[in-house]
């Protein structure tokens, strides 16, 4: 269903497209990425597309910005970028318009850079490229630049490799460099997905800023409903190549009327500010007690060259009792894929108790704690790189428990049960990882872990990799399985919206330490800490305790 | 960096340290031994080769002979020659200069013709001029050196005449145009298989370079296509092919071995051969000796290069 367009004067419409269709080459699953898709992003406003894995959004900016793969090409329409048509336009044409024209910002700005060469040298190409100022003048102007997005000392930033930056610093060199040449229309695809939910809040905010200064044109694919709600002035809602909804954001965001929308919004993990009802179990003993943890990165040390030390995990205490779930949250760098790693001795640590049971495992060997690896089990971010594509789903979940004792047959029995449990058929057994899609392949590798009767799940960002309707049933899977066989579990995320669905109990976690730890009613709506304040604070699209924008309609 | 620099120094050393120890005993272990030669001389008696070996210190212990011509080694005393008394370092230094001029030009062919093919291989993948790039990379990597240098000399010596079949200059002429006509069948030749090896790699690093992240935001800047490839894919496709060339060196040096022997081409390649044929075992030793610093001298560069060239390692 195509919303109608209500018609605006061209001059109001920097970008306007018109049943474009862009087709996808012959043995896809679909035959078209985007079929018959309109909009209109209106000067000065910012408009999201927005849409889960394989919607076909960024096929759209790709299209948009002439740089679509060989392989894929768009078979009708029009694309009206300041009034002409860019479809068909000849290269060299096409060219001269990006960058000038319309921008582009990408979404991991790890690799957006080029390694070799300098910020200023990035900045300077665009304006070099179009023909604009001399040397000077262009070094003047990305310094300006620099100083716009907020890069502290732009001097010494334009002789920097993007290396030295953190992800925060690289995105905005990448706005700078999207702006140097003041364009009509900005495409940020993605921009903030990769990054910390405080630099997201900040990178978000200077977007917004800049947009409003220069009234450019934004158009902005995301599939976070929070980001919508935090900066869109209309929303485009795509669906597998389909638009199925758009209109302006108070109006899709408070009252969505395609399903598909309604699903979206529902599906987005909201901040509960309520405690979870903790799960009733016998024993009252914790299962799992962690004393003044540590763990030091050394690097870099050789004969000649000075050592570089990294506490990860610093003088780490926690409980966990069991049938509970602990949530560690933190940003990147903050220690806590570190700290699960330790847990699970993957990693050994160098102080500090890890009391499994009431056994301190932190100072047991290998092969002491071998038998006891059963217990504590773990679920994987990316459910496409921790499945052996070469390994059938049935080969996958019993491989480890016949290594531990169990005879086989019980094994593939338990296994074909256990699939079912989660959710996928029996028949999975004998399929390959590549066969499922990423929601079931994590669903396997819950199976899996499950395969040991484990009495604990340490889930690191079990559910980052997902669209956020299929976090929302792995999610309802994980409180399932607890209650039904009361393991404890500790979820490691950066996200604390997701942390908040599912943890009895969340720690925030901050250069190694644990800075706070408490109920989500009081991580939300009584932070102790100014960490955790500044954290929840940065969450996009909500205030805790708020009414959800969903909630009278869903 | 000096750390670094440092680092790769003292590795290197101690590579050479073992290059030697090996390289000496498996010399002397071998039947025979040194004198085999002298042997040979029908006018030489049993005491006369006893007193040759106390002269030349053959009776000493092992350890201590290789002690003794190590020690000599550092101080640039390579030793004589079994030949002609001539002073080891000097028979080489003899030699060096023919090798190190077809080494030289045949790795310039290699990797200018080799990058080339490479990039235009992975900018036009599965166009005709690849496929036929990767054909004749697998004829070029399958048939050996020798082959081609018997095939080119019968087709451009003897049937057209237009190269001369062998040596490195015509005796009287001794012209830089002389030098050159004679280079270019064995610089050729000899890079036959570096073309081959070197497209291969530069096709699969630029392949992996175009699919970064940071080329489709330099298209997306608007930069030309050509600039896009040059600067951006190019230059981050070459770094891996630095390290490449380091240690495509040893199989350069091999090459040039092969290379020399059927050019009659009066490089270290036919010193060794004829050394070897004559058990010279201080010229085969020093030879061995100078072709092991030559290759981790040229890791070594490699190594600095790449770290000067990349800012992570550079900076890092």
């Amino acid at each position: 269903m195509v919303a109608s367009i209500k018609p605006v004067a061209p001059h109001d419409v920097a970008l306007s497209v018109r049943d474009l269709t862009v087709n996808l080459p012959k043995g896809m699953e679909r035959a078209h990425a985007v079929e018959n898709i309109s909009f209109d992003l209106k000067r000065g406003q910012i408009l999201c597309v927005i849409g889960e894995s394989g919607s076909g959004k960024s096929v759209t900016a790709n299209a948009i910005m002439g740089l679509l793969p060989k392989v894929i090409h768009v078979s009708s329409g029009a694309i009206h970028l300041d009034g002409t048509n860019i479809v068909d336009m000849p290269q060299d044409k096409l060219r001269s318009l990006r960058g000038r024209v319309v921008s582009m910002i990408f979404q991991d700005p790890l690799s957006a850079l080029n390694p070799l060469m300098t910020v200023g040298a990035q900045i300077d190409e665009v304006m070099a490229a179009h023909g604009v100022g001399t040397p000077k003048s262009r070094r003047g102007r990305a310094i300006e630049l620099l100083t716009e997005v907020g890069l502290p000392d732009p001097e010494l930033m334009y002789h920097q490799y993007p290396f030295r930056l953190s992800g925060g610093q690289r995105q905005r060199v990448m706005i700078a460099m999207a702006l140097a040449l003041e364009p009509t229309i900005l495409i940020a695809d993605e921009p903030t997905t990769a990054l910390d939910v405080t630099t997201q809040a900040q990178i978000l905010e200077l977007i917004r800023e800049i947009q409003r200064r220069k009234g450019m044109s934004v158009m902005f694919i995301t599939h976070d409903f929070g980001v919508v709600a935090e900066i869109a002035d209309s929303v485009v809602v795509m669906e597998k190549g389909h638009i199925v909804e758009q209109g302006s954001a108070q109006q899709v965001l408070k009252s969505p009327g395609h399903p598909y929308t309604r699903r979206l919004i529902a599906a987005v993990p909201h901040l509960t500010g309520e405690d979870r009802v903790p799960l009733e179990t016998a024993d009252k003993d914790p299962i799992l007690k962690v004393e003044g943890l540590m763990k030091t990165y050394r690097s870099g040390s050789s004969l000649f060259s000075a050592q570089r030390v990294v506490p990860a995990v610093n003088e780490v205490s926690f409980d966990l009792a069991p049938g509970r779930t602990l949530g560690v949250v933190g940003e990147s760098g903050s220690g806590k894929s570190s700290l699960g790693r330790l847990l699970i001795k993957l990693l050994d640590s160098d102080g500090g108790g890890i009391l499994f049971e009431g056994r301190d495992i932190a100072k047991l060997s290998e092969a002491e704690f071998r038998p006891l690896r059963p217990r504590v089990q773990m679920i994987f971010q990316d459910p496409f790189a921790s499945l052996n594509p070469r390994s059938t789903i049935g080969h996958i979940l019993t491989v480890g428990p016949v290594a531990h004792g169990t005879p086989g047959a019980q094994a593939r029995e338990e296994a074909k049960a256990l699939l079912t449990h989660v959710g996928l058929d029996a028949g999975a057994f004998d399929r390959f990882p590549h066969e499922f899609s990423g929601g079931q392949r994590q669903r396997i590798g819950i199976a899996r872990a499950l395969m040991f009767k484990p009495k604990l799940l340490i889930a690191d960002e079990a559910v980052s990799a997902l669209d956020v309707s299929i976090q929302a049933q792995i999610l309802q899977l994980l409180d399932q399985i607890q209650r039904e066989t009361g393991v404890s579990m500790i979820f490691i995320t950066h996200d604390l919206r997701v942390a908040s669905q599912i943890c009895d109990e969340i720690a925030v976690m901050q250069k190694g330490r644990i800075v706070e730890r408490g109920p989500p009613s009081q991580i939300f709506l009584d932070p102790q800490s100014a960490y955790t304040r500044e954290l929840v604070a940065a969450i996009p699209g909500e205030q805790p305790g708020t009414t959800r924008p969903v909630a009278a309609n869903g | 960096m000096r750390g670094f620099l440092l680092n790769r120094l003292s590795q290197s050393l101690i590579l050479l340290l073992i290059v030697s120890v090996i390289g000496f005993l498996v010399l002397n272990l071998l039947p025979g031994g040194p004198l085999a030669q002298f042997g040979l001389d029908p006018g030489m008696t049993q005491d006369d080769l006893e007193r040759l070996k106390e002269q030349l210190g053959l009776n000493r212990p092992l350890l201590i002979q290789y002690f003794d011509w190590a020690w000599r080694l550092l101080q640039g005393d390579w030793g004589h020659s079994f030949r002609d008394g001539a002073p080891v370092l000097a028979v080489i230094g003899r030699h060096v200069p023919a090798t190190l001029l077809l080494m030289g030009t045949s790795t310039a062919i290699a990797i200018a013709i080799g990058t080339w093919i490479g990039i235009r291989g992975a900018t036009h993948r599965y166009s005709v001029f690849d496929y036929m790039a990767t054909v004749g990379a697998m004829v070029a990597l399958s048939i050996p050196t020798f082959w081609f240098g018997l095939v080119g000399i019968y087709i451009f010596s003897l049937q057209l005449g237009w190269l001369p079949a062998g040596n490195m200059y015509t005796i009287g002429d001794g012209s830089v145009l002389n030098y050159l006509h004679h280079l270019i069948m064995p610089s050729i030749v000899l890079s036959l298989v570096h073309v081959a090896i070197w497209s291969r790699y530069m096709r699969t690093a630029t392949l992996d370079a175009i699919s970064q992240d940071f080329v489709k935001t330099a298209r997306a800047k608007g930069l030309s296509e050509r600039r896009v490839i040059m600067k951006h894919v190019v230059g981050n496709a070459l770094l891996p092919m630095i390290t490449l060339a380091g240690v495509q060196l040893p199989s350069i040096l091999t090459g040039a071995l092969v290379t020399e022997t059927v050019f009659t081409w009066p490089g270290m390649g036919r010193l060794f051969l004829d050394s070897l044929g004559y058990s010279d075992y201080p010229v085969v030793m020093g030879l061995l000796m100078f072709s092991a610093i030559l290759v981790i001298l040229g890791n070594l560069i490699a190594d600095i290069a790449v770290a000067i060239v990349d800012p992570r390692i550079r900076l890092g």
